[in-house]
């Protein structure tokens, strides 16, 4: 899974495998969320296709082996998107697709909010948001003392940005070139109170990380292509600053309904709705898979 | 507050905050050398400071093992963070700040990252209790009742020199997370002249007495010893069971003390409010046992600023308020 620059990032084989992914964990977050009749469906949706390059392209990691030295780091500082990473991981063969169904019950290893202490391949505890850059901190501080090229990732939200934690997490990763430190902010424009950009507006958010002296990228957060080409070329550049991509998502992405749907940070979906958004799913994977020639 | 004009400060200004009595035996910067001491035997330490290296001797590591020193810079959550994450790449960090910082600005970060996760994290938080003439904003009387609930989390109180260095090892070994109250600068040597070595989670009994019994913690037992001597000449025998770790706390150890027809006390430097006397007194109530029991401690008020000699009386936690205190209760 380990990307080497003789594998070209716009082979059209690479780029299906991924979107085919990405189908794959929305599936499986539809799985979850259904179980429990509720929950942070939007987000998963919107972050399906960040963890699809990631998981079925760009990371290096082993489902046999979690914690491997020799594994990329992946946290999520998200803790309520943690159904989208119990689907990435499924995805990466960590869990078999029947353990889904046990999402947020009672003694499952899938809690609501993701925590390390529960879940293989969890490599952060979430649900009190702004910690997560913190601990990538460190990690990518034991990855250069140990010499490891291993990277660290972090994904965080743009209502994250809010706390002042994030910013003194971002400011260390600089001042110590921690250059073995990828943060994606996801950018849906939505956080509980209702948009984030109405809320406390952190824009110019790439302005922002540059000027705490990351490298800092953003494009369309649904444009596999595009997302590939970032993440590679923000893994493979010789450029000595921590790096960050932030991606621009839609709530509820691939179930056009919920799409188009009043933004809520915990959506409502009704009983009947769960069988539609599977079809629904299913539908916009194959017009996307005509619109693109695959 | 002060309605008349300021005196002149006759003692020492609230800038001093030595420790040590005249003529006493000191030792410097314990912890920054039993770091550095331990770092040799053990690869994986390494050490963090929120921008208070040199005000929590830490400096003394990070001058002799720059390699192995992060400066954080002025961000408590950030430095936790960092702590954090090296914790789970299989280093062990100590890291540094004030004890009011770690406690009310990390305190998310200390129960969730590090807690949670049963992490080896060793926090090394000066400025305990009344050791410092700042006031609130530096003076963590109250870092006990808010750490106590932390699961997972060992707490040290530690009494002097003696203590810090034969702690910081066992604080490295020991696998999860822990709080040590830092004595910094000339840290006074007491415990050396009594038959005492430290051990992470036990009470010990420094000296036996037929009238007294006093659990204390920290600083409060030096003070309680020099009492004690004091009391002796009265002949009143006072027992002095030195508890460095608040928790998990040694409840055997009490224990076995009570029952013995004795006045108790406890003795720290703390507010009354949620330190070693709720542990002491929820002991001895889960146990249905009916002893009163007499705090010595910080009141359940902000502290004024000011010189440490006049607050320490001023708060009964001098070594002459604890014999009158004494004396006052037989």
């Amino acid at each position: 899974m380990t990307v080497t620059s003789t594998q070209p990032p716009l082979d059209p084989e690479r780029i299906l495998r991924i979107r085919e992914a990405a189908y794959r964990i929305r599936q499986y977050a539809l799985i979850q969320a259904e179980v429990q009749g509720q929950g942070y469906i939007g987000q998963a949706l919107d972050i399906a296709d960040v963890l699809a390059v990631l998981y079925a392209d760009q990371l290096h990691l082993d489902p046999l082996d979690p914690e491997s030295e020799d594994r990329d780091r992946f946290q999520l500082s998200i803790g309520h998107y943690a159904l989208a990473l119990y689907a990435a991981l499924t995805e990466a063969k960590f869990f078999p697709v029947e353990e889904l169904q046990t999402y947020a019950s009672d003694d499952s290893r899938f809690p609501m909010s993701s925590m390390r202490t529960y879940t293989p391949g969890v490599e952060i505890s979430g649900g009190s948001l702004g910690h997560g850059l913190g601990i990538a901190n460190g990690v990518a501080m034991g990855l250069k003392r140990k010499g490891s090229d291993r990277f660290v990732y972090n994904l965080l939200s743009d209502g994250e940005l809010g706390e002042g934690s994030t910013w003194e997490a971002a400011a260390v990763a600089a001042h110590h070139g921690l250059d073995n430190l990828i943060a994606i902010v996801d950018f849906n424009d939505q956080q509980a109170d209702g948009k984030s950009t109405q809320t406390l507006s952190m824009e110019p958010v790439t302005e922002k990380f540059e000027s705490f002296g990351w490298f800092a990228r953003r494009c369309d957060g649904h444009d596999v292509p595009a997302l590939l080409e970032n993440l590679i070329a923000l893994r493979e550049t010789d450029d000595p600053r921590p790096r960050v991509l932030i991606v621009d998502t839609t709530l509820g992405k691939g179930v056009d309904f919920l799409e188009e749907r009043e933004k809520l940070h915990f959506m409502k979906v009704t009983e009947e709705e769960w069988a539609q958004a599977h079809e629904k799913l299913s539908e916009s994977h194959e017009a996307l898979k005509e619109t693109t020639g695959r | 507050m002060n309605q008349t004009p300021p005196t002149q400060n006759l003692r020492s200004g609230a800038m001093s905050a030595d420790l040590a009595k005249s003529g006493q035996r000191t030792v410097s910067a314990p912890l920054g050398h039993a770091l550095v001491e331990a770092a040799q035997q053990d690869e994986r330490i390494v050490g963090l400071s929120a921008d208070l290296a040199k005000y929590t001797d830490l400096h003394i590591f990070r001058d002799a093992m720059p390699e192995r020193f992060y400066q954080i810079g002025m961000a408590e959550q950030a430095l936790v963070g960092a702590a954090t994450g090296l914790a789970m790449e299989g280093y062990v960090p100590f890291a540094s700040t004030y004890s009011v910082f770690a406690t009310r600005r990390a305190y998310d970060f200390l129960l969730l990252d590090i807690a949670e996760a049963n992490l080896n994290v060793n926090l090394v938080c000066a400025l305990p209790g009344l050791t410092t003439g700042y006031g609130p904003s530096h003076a963590a009387t109250d870092d006990l009742a808010i750490l106590r609930a932390v699961p997972n989390l060992t707490i040290v109180d530690p009494c002097d020199a003696i203590d810090i260095q034969q702690a910081v090892p066992q604080l490295a070994a020991s696998e999860g997370p822990t709080y040590l109250r830092l004595l910094r600068g000339k840290v006074p040597a007491v415990l050396d002249e009594y038959d005492y070595t430290f051990e992470l989670g036990k009470a010990k009994l420094l000296r036996d007495g037929a009238d007294v019994l006093v659990v204390s913690s920290g600083l409060m037992t030096e003070r309680v010893l020099d009492a004690a001597k004091e009391l002796e000449k009265d002949g009143i025998g006072v027992a002095v069971l030195h508890s460095p770790t608040i928790k998990p706390f040694d409840e055997q150890a009490l224990l076995a003390q009570l029952g013995k027809g004795r006045l108790v006390l406890t003795a720290e430097n703390h507010s009354v409010v949620g330190g070693l006397f709720d542990t002491v007194a929820r002991t001895v109530a889960s146990h249905g046992l009916g002893e009163k029991i007499t705090p010595i401690a910080l009141p359940d008020e902000f502290l004024e600023a000011g010189a440490l000699p006049t607050l320490n009386d001023r708060y009964g936690v001098s070594t002459e308020a604890i014999v009158e205190r004494v004396r006052g209760l037989l």
